[in-house]
C-alpha cells in the first residue's frame, strides 16, 4: 500500500494552503516532487493514482502533468543520475567530450542504467549554469567545471556512499 | 567602474542571512514604501525610473503594473518569474543564491504596489537547493515582521510562497507559467485576455522577472530620478549580464549599460578576453534566441558606431545587422567553434522544449533539428540551406507563443551571417567532421529578412 509518512502528509496539507480554496490541484507539481523522492525516484501509476486521490483530482490530470515535465521519471532510474547538459554554451566548453567519457567509464549509452542499478546517464538541456560549464545535475545539486578527473572522483564518491549505505 | 545597485553587497560575508542583510541597510525600501507612499505612488516611481522588464522582452515595468485590473472583491497576484531557462542565462540564479533577501524585499514592495496579498515565486525545478535558500529567507523576513499580517502596522498583509517547476523551458513564458502554477501542463494560453486581466485562477496577475523585482529596491531607495540618471536613453539603471562560452572570466556582472561590447569582452573587470589568445568569432549577446552576430557586426554597428551593451545599441541595425539585449545571456564563440554545431544544439533545445500545441512550432523545430544534424554530420545537401531558411520563416509569427520565434531566429541569423560555413559543411562532408571552418568570412548579410 502506497502512503506518505505522517510528516510528508503534513507537508502536503501545508502546501495546499498556499493556493486559493478549491484550487488544491495547484499543489500538484510540488506534491509530485515529494512523491518521486519518497517512492524510489520515479512515479509509478500507483503513485500517481495515490497523488490524484490526495488532491481530489482525476488520475488523468496527474498523468498529463507527469508526462509533460522532464524532471518526473516514469520508469525506475539508477540510484545516481548523471544529468549532463549538452546545450550550446556547455557544448562550447566541451560537454560532448564529458558525455563520451562518462559513457566509456560506466559502459552505458545515454538513457541507460548500469547493471548494478547504481548509475544512469541522461543528457539534458541548459540548466542555468552555462558560465560554470561543462556541468551536470546530480541529485539536488549541480556539479560544475567538469573535467575527466572530476568525473572519476564523482563516480568514486557515489560508489563509496552506496557501499556505506548498504 | 560602473555603479552597482543590485550586487553591491553580494560579497559581504553572511549577506544571505537576515541579520547581516538588515545591518547592511536591507528592508529600508519596505519601510519607505509602506509607511510614506501609496501603491499608486510606487507604480509612478517605477514608471519614472524607466525600468524595463529584465526577463527578455524589455517591456516598461511601471506601465505593466498600471494595466492590472482592479475589479471589486477579486484578489490580485504578483508572480515572480524565476524559471530562468534560456540558454546562456544564469543571472537570476546568482541573485537568488547570494542575495535572497534582496528579492524578498523587492517582492514585498511590489506586492504592496499591486495589492497582492499572496505572491508566488515560480522557480525552475532544477534549482532545488535555491528553493531552500528562498524559503529560509522568507521565514526570516516573516519572523521579523516584514511578511504576514498587518506589516509595519499598515494593515497590509502579504505571504510569499515558492512554487517549484519540474523541468520545462516553456514555463518561463508567462501564460504557460500560470498554467503550471495551477497544476497543469505548461501550454501557453492564447492572449487576450492578458494576465493583467485574467491571470492565475482567472484573477488579475502581474508576472515579472527576478531581476526586475529586485531592481525595485534601489529605485525606491535612491528615487526614480537618481536611478534614471544611470545608463543611456531608454536603457536606465543597471543590468545583470551572465557571460559564458569562450572567455577567461565567465560569471555574472552588473553593468550600467554605457560600456562598449568590446570593453565588456576584453577588459579584466568583466570577461577578461578570450582564452589562449584566440580570436573572437561570434557572439550571441542576449540569450540563445537572439540573433548571433559575427565579430565585425558585434563590436561596431553597420554605421560604424561603437556598439554599447544596452537595449538600443545591441538592436541597432534590426535583425539583419543587429541583435538584442534579451535576457542578458552573453555567449561568446572563439575561432575554433563551429556555428553549424552550435545552431544544431540550439535547434535541438527548442524542439525539446516546444509544448507541441501549434503545428508550425512542433513540426518546424523537429524538422530544423533534423536538417541541421544532417549538415553537421556530413549528410547535407546544398538545397537544405534554403529549406532551413524557408522553414524558419514559416514558423516565425505563426504560433501561439513566442517560443516559435525564439526557435526560428537563431537559425535565421546563423544562415544570414555564416552561410559560407553551412555551404562548406555541405561541400566538404568528411573534412567538416574533422575540423572546424575557423574564422568566418562574414557572408554578406541577406537584405531580405523576416526575422
Ligand atoms: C519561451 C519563453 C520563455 C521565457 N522564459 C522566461 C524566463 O525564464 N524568465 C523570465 O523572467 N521571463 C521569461 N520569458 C518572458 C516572460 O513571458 C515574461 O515576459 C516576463 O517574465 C515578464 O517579466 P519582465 O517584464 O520583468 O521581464 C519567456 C518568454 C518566452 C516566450
Ligand atoms: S509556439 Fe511552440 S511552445 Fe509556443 S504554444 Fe506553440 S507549440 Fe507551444
Ligand atoms: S548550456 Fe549547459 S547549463 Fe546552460
Amino acid at each position: 500500500m502506497i502512503k506518505f509518512s505522517d510528516e510528508k502528509l503534513a507537508k502536503v496539507k501545508e502546501l495546499i494552503t498556499h493556493y486559493p480554496e478549491g484550487k488544491q490541484k495547484s499543489a500538484l507539481l510540488p506534491v509530485l516532487h515529494i512523491a518521486q523522492e519518497s517512492f524510489g525516484g520515479w512515479l509509478s501509476p500507483e503513485v500517481m493514482d495515490y497523488v490524484a486521490g490526495l488532491l481530489n483530482i482525476e488520475p488523468i490530470e496527474v498523468y498529463e502533468v507527469a508526462t509533460f515535465y522532464s524532471m518526473y521519471n516514469l520508469k525506475p532510474m539508477g540510484k545516481y543520475m548523471f544529468e549532463v547538459c549538452q546545450t550550446g554554451p556547455c557544448m562550447l566548453k566541451g560537454s560532448d567530450d564529458i558525455i563520451e567519457y562518462i559513457k566509456q567509464k560506466l559502459g552505458i549509452e545515454v538513457g541507460e542504467t548500469t547493471a548494478d542499478g547504481l548509475f544512469s546517464l541522461k543528457t539534458v538541456e541548459c540548466l542555468g549554469a552555462c558560465g560554470y560549464a561543462p556541468m551536470m545535475q546530480l541529485g539536488k545539486f549541480y556539479r560544475e567545471h567538469l573535467t575527466k578527473e572530476k568525473v572519476d572522483a564523482i563516480i568514486e564518491e557515489c560508489r563509496k556512499t552506496a557501499a556505506q549505505n548498504n | 567602474m560602473g555603479r552597482k545597485l543590485l550586487l553591491e553587497k553580494a560579497h559581504v560575508e553572511g549577506i544571505r542571512t537576515y541579520e547581516v542583510y538588515r545591518r547592511e541597510g536591507g528592508y529600508r525600501s519596505v519601510e519607505k514604501a509602506l509607511k510614506t507612499m501609496t501603491p499608486d505612488q510606487i507604480t509612478d516611481e517605477v514608471k519614472k525610473s524607466g525600468l524595463r522588464g529584465r526577463g527578455g522582452a524589455g517591456f516598461p515595468t511601471g506601465m505593466k503594473w498600471s494595466f492590472i485590473a482592479k475589479p471589486e472583491g477579486v484578489p490580485r497576484h504578483l508572480v515572480c518569474n524565476a524559471d530562468e531557462s534560456e540558454p546562456g542565462t544564469f543571472k537570476d540564479r546568482y541573485l537568488m543564491e547570494f542575495l535572497p533577501h534582496l528579492l524578498i524585499e523587492g517582492l514585498i514592495v511590489s506586492s504592496f504596489a499591486l495589492g497582492s496579498n499572496v505572491t508566488y515565486i515560480y522557480i525552475r525545478g532544477e534549482y532545488a537547493w535555491i528553493v531552500d535558500i528562498l524559503e529560509q529567507a522568507i521565514a526570516e523576513a516573516k519572523q521579523n515582521g516584514w511578511l504576514g499580517n498587518n506589516i509595519l502596522g499598515t494593515g497590509f498583509n502579504c505571504e510569499i510562497y515558492v512554487h517549484r517547476g519540474a523541468g520545462a523551458y516553456i514555463c518561463g513564458e508567462e501564460t504557460a507559467l500560470l498554467e503550471s502554477l495551477e497544476g497543469k501542463r505548461g501550454n501557453p494560453r492564447i492572449k487576450p485576455p492578458f494576465p493583467a486581466v485574467k491571470g492565475a485562477w482567472d484573477r488579475p496577475t502581474v508576472v515579472n522577472n527576478v531581476e526586475t523585482l529586485a531592481a525595485v529596491v534601489p529605485i525606491i531607495n535612491i528615487g526614480a530620478e537618481e536611478y534614471a540618471k544611470i545608463g543611456i536613453g531608454k536603457s536606465t539603471g543597471t543590468k545583470l549580464i551572465s557571460a559564458c562560452g569562450n572567455i577567461n572570466k565567465p560569471g555574472v556582472y552588473e553593468i550600467d549599460m554605457t560600456i562598449s561590447v568590446e570593453d565588456f569582452i576584453y577588459s579584466d573587470e568583466y570577461c577578461g578576453g578570450i582564452p589562449n589568445g584566440k580570436k573572437l568569432k561570434a557572439c550571441i549577446p542576449g540569450g540563445s534566441s537572439v540573433p548571433i552576430l559575427p565579430a565585425n557586426l558585434l563590436l561596431k554597428t553597420v554605421k560604424g558606431e561603437t556598439r554599447i551593451m544596452n537595449y538600443e545599441s545591441l538592436s541597432d541595425g534590426g535583425f539583419a545587422k543587429g541583435s538584442m539585449m534579451g535576457s542578458g545571456g552573453f555567449i561568446v564563440l572563439d575561432e575554433d567553434q563551429c556555428v553549424v554545431r552550435n545552431t544544431l544544439t540550439l535547434a535541438r533545445f527548442y524542439r525539446h522544449e516546444s509544448c507541441g500545441q501549434c503545428s508550425p512550432c512542433r513540426e518546424g523545430t523537429g524538422w530544423m533539428e533534423k536538417i541541421l544534424k544532417n549538415i553537421e554530420y556530413g549528410k547535407g545537401k546544398s538545397s537544405d540551406i534554403d529549406l532551413l531558411w524557408d522553414i524558419q520563416r514559416k514558423i516565425e509569427g505563426n504560433t501561439i507563443c513566442p517560443l516559435g520565434d525564439a526557435a526560428a531566429w537563431p537559425v535565421a541569423a546563423a544562415i544570414r551571417h555564416f552561410r559560407d560555413e553551412f555551404e562548406w559543411h555541405v561541400a566538404n562532408p568528411l573534412e567538416s567532421q574533422k575540423r572546424n571552418f575557423g574564422l568566418a568570412h562574414y557572408a554578406d548579410p541577406l537584405e531580405s529578412v523576416t526575422a
